[in-house]
């Protein structure tokens, strides 16, 4: 497996610089931690615990910290500009102490249990650890609680599973800055409705397809890859600057979704192939385009060199600019369609195609043409998604990233009303709020099994969707 | 490798163990989709439940070690988890689904399946089920190895040569298959069967005749799902435990191999199965091949290798457009409009 773990592992390591000095500010103690990035020097340990000791701006020299635990037992002394750094060699609970002895008369740790603390080495890879120093405080508040400063890369960012073919690997750069419950909620609840509007983006694709053909296509995630690897092409292979990576990547994505029925979708219902055959020829597509993905671009993940923007602080979350500028265009996408499904003629005709193709040819509308202008919009839609995600999952793309979320689109869609544009939307952003929040209370990696749970309660209590309606479950 | 190599290679997996678990699996298909018109997209699952309650309930209960049984029947009572789970299942995923359209089948049984292997494959449940790692074999396989009979080193010739162990690991699968393959035959001339075909045809005309359709449904659902429980026994008995072997193209692929066989036919699941196993090996030695006389360029061999994957992705759709009824099918007798 290829990956391209270094400059991930170092942009993590400068996420993680970031949130601790961002930590450091939130603490608001007589100590902060500065923004200075950490160190990159080559380590041996593929783990460590870091930190820089201050009093107030001031580094201080010489404070003995002390890590133990899985047979490592270490010290090391602060330097000059207040660092110190210890690796360990495996994930395991660990104790990382301070010498108060060594620490500058007049320098008391705030909250004096903090001399020695537990730490758990194992979603990330470094882990910072903050000593605040100052009067004893009586009680909680946010901010008086800075656990470790591994929060600002997201438990979803671990290491991919070893062997892990279709490891959901999907998390955003949205983290908490600091640990308490509040803060962590709300950094979940903003990374779930980026993540919602992502999905909502593709969704709707889904269901104007079988609104107006009545086809579930299993083949819409390759949509999403194809965007994806159209954008990783040619930013990064060939460094195309940006926008125009988008545009092309945009008008690729609209033409592909047009060929997809113009070699495919139109020659079957001219056939007048039956649904489920037609939706198994998509399970066909699917197979033999993301085989051809990976043929192309190999089965490992592939960094996008894409500038993924500056850490935000936006009250106690943290966020990249690019994950806002992310969240905001699909906003706007999602208005304009909506604008363009109530407001024009061809919109209009669309939705009527949608609740009754017959009576809709009747009345003088194409079908066929109204049908190839939703391939067209899903394809657009769904390759615009599709490089949002990249950014969204950390600028990497694999050769199957569509298809390990295109349940989360099913899920998205049929919750919402299979067929329903705006049912697609609602569900999109309650399945992308569900994945993110439910990472608070399990494992993230059955965060996607979640949001299918939900799915298949949903079918039971209202299977016509929220938006949908009954006589569409037949 | 030479051209020789291949043909051997393509025809030991006529009588491999895999092929056999394989062809189970499509045999249960078969009764969802073939006669009951079911549209079962998580066969991985169930066979994902059947491997990981045989393997699970060997190694945590182990009724050899702790109760002193014959190992026979630890190995039976291993197998009936296993049968017990898929049921379970069955039920779960039916009761909310069978009364809606087919395609609304179809999205649960596909997200219900990788439910399954998530929750398997999460590293909260690592004691259990082994996380994204899996069990090892040589943890489940104490029992069936020791039923084994065979006391020889290796048995059969040319390409079907195997170890005593993958003899009798072909052994049992196979007889299941045989016994799978009598028993669909029986039940689809019998009074069930019809029935059963007659939902498949019109859903409405049988209720009109006063059947319970749902009851029906529901029947063929748990015994198609037992089947894929049993050949997900059989997969995992010549391996170990591996929760990405049970993802969402582990169904495709028996779908595939369903639809190139026949469906709603007795042997299609059967030649369907042995055809996809012999034509994959085949492909793949074939552009090894290519590969190594410099077809692909400085492309590595396992890149290459999915070009015989993108192969069944086009293949699949061809069947279905211009073949639906596969090798052996009729194609009256298939009904592509749930």
């Amino acid at each position: 497996m290829k990956t391209s773990s270094r400059p991930q592992r170092r942009g993590l390591r400068r996420v993680i610089a970031v949130a601790l000095a961002v930590m450091g500010m939130v603490a608001g103690g007589a100590t902060a931690v500065a923004a200075a990035p950490l160190p990159e020097t080559e380590q041996a340990s593929p783990y460590n615990f870091n930190g820089i000791i201050r009093d107030g701006q001031t580094p201080v020299e010489g404070v003995e910290i002390t890590v133990t635990g899985n047979g490592v037992d270490e010290t090391v002394a602060t330097g000059a500009d207040g660092r110190w750094l210890i690796g360990v060699p495996s994930t395991g609970t660990y104790t990382v102490s301070i010498d108060t002895s060594t620490l500058p008369e007049g320098l008391t740790l705030r909250d004096p249990s903090f001399e020695s603390r537990e730490f758990e080495v194992g979603g990330s890879t470094a882990v910072g650890v903050l000593f605040p120093f100052g009067p004893a405080t009586g009680g909680g508040g946010s901010g008086s609680d800075p656990g470790t400063g591994s929060s600002g890369a997201p438990s979803g960012s671990e290491a991919p599973a070893p062997g892990g073919e279709g490891t959901p690997g999907g998390s955003s750069d949205t983290g908490a800055s600091s640990n308490d419950f509040g803060s962590q909620l709300l950094a979940r609840v903003i990374s779930g409705l980026s993540f919602g509007l992502l999905l909502a983006l593709a969704a709707i694709g889904i269901t104007l397809i079988f609104g107006t053909t009545g086809v579930n296509n299993f083949a819409h995630g390759e949509l999403l890859t194809f965007g994806g690897i159209v954008f990783y092409a040619t930013t990064t292979l060939v460094n195309w600057p940006a926008w125009i990576a988008v545009i092309v990547t945009l008008v690729a994505s609209a033409a592909f979704g047009w060929a997809h029925d113009w070699g495919i979708f139109k020659p079957l219902r001219r056939r007048r192939v039956g649904l489920v055959q037609v939706l198994i020829v998509t399970i066909g597509l699917s197979i033999a385009l993301r085989y051809f993905y990976q043929f192309l671009i190999g089965g490992g993940t592939e960094g996008l060199s894409v500038d993924r923007g500056a850490v935000l602080q936006i009250g106690p979350v943290l966020m990249r600019t690019s994950g806002v500028v992310s969240a905001l265009i699909a906003i706007v996408v999602l208005v304009a369609v909506g604008l363009f499904l109530t407001r024009t003629r061809i919109g209009k005709a669309t939705r009527a195609v949608s609740d009754n193709a017959g009576l809709a040819a009747a009345s003088g509308i194409d079908v066929d043409r109204v049908i190839r202008i939703v391939w067209v919009l899903a394809g657009l839609l769904t390759g615009g998604a599709g490089i949002l995600y990249t950014y969204f999952i950390g600028a990497n793309i694999k050769w199957d990233v569509g298809f390990t979320i295109l349940l989360l689109l099913f899920a998205a869609v049929t919750l919402g009303g299979l067929g329903s544009a705006f049912g697609a939307l609602v569900g999109a952003i309650i399945i992308g709020l569900v994945t993110e929040i439910s990472t608070l209370f399990i494992a993230p990696d059955l965060r996607y099994a979640i949001a299918l749970l939900v799915l298949i309660l949903v079918l039971l209590f209202r299977p016509q969707g929220i938006l949908g309606r009954r006589e569409r479950i037949g | 490798m030479d051209f020789l190599s291949i043909i051997n290679s393509a025809a030991s997996e006529i009588l491999s163990p895999t092929t056999a678990a394989f062809a189970l699996a499509t045999i249960g298909l078969n009764i969802h989709f073939g006669y009951s018109g079911l549209l079962n997209f998580g066969q991985a699952g169930f066979m994902a439940i059947g491997a990981y309650a045989f393997a699970i309930f060997t190694m945590m209960v182990d009724p050899t070690a702790t109760l002193g049984w014959p190992v026979w029947l630890s190995f039976i009572a291993a197998v009936l988890v296993a049968i017990v789970a898929a049921v379970v299942f069955a039920l779960i995923l039916g009761i909310p689904t069978l009364r809606l359209r087919g395609d609304y089948l179809a999205i649960v049984t596909i997200a219900a399946a990788e439910i399954i292997r998530f929750s398997v494959r999460t590293q909260d449940l690592t004691a259990i089920t082994g996380g994204s790692q899996g069990l090892r074999g040589a943890d489940y396989k104490g029992d069936f190895d020791a039923m084994n009979p065979l006391t020889g080193t290796t048995y059969g010739f040319g390409p079907w040569t195997a170890t005593a162990y993958d003899t009798w690991v072909r052994i049992v699968a196979w007889s299941l298959v045989i016994v799978a393959l009598v028993l669909v035959w029986l039940l689809m001339r019998s009074p069930w069967g019809r029935v059963i075909k007659g939902i498949r045809e019109d859903e409405d005309a049988v209720r009109s005749l006063g059947k319970n359709v749902y009851g029906y449904k529901m029947q063929a659902l748990v015994l198609g799902g037992v089947l894929g429980a049993v050949a997900g026994v059989m997969f995992v008995l010549p391996r170990a435990v591996q929760p990405d072997n049970f993802a969402t193209t582990m169904t495709f692929y028996i779908w595939t191999a369903l639809l190139l066989g026949g469906a709603a036919t007795v042997f299609g699941p059967l030649l369907g199965s042995v055809l996809f196993w012999v034509l994959l090996s085949f492909t793949g030695g074939v552009i090894n091949l290519l590969h190594g006389m410099g077809v692909f360029g400085d492309m590595s061999g396992s890149q290459a290798g999915q070009i015989r994957f993108v192969l069944i992705g086009i293949a699949l759709m061809v069947l279905v457009i211009f073949r639906p009824q596969g090798i052996l099918g009729n194609k009256k007798e298939l009904s592509f409009n749930v």
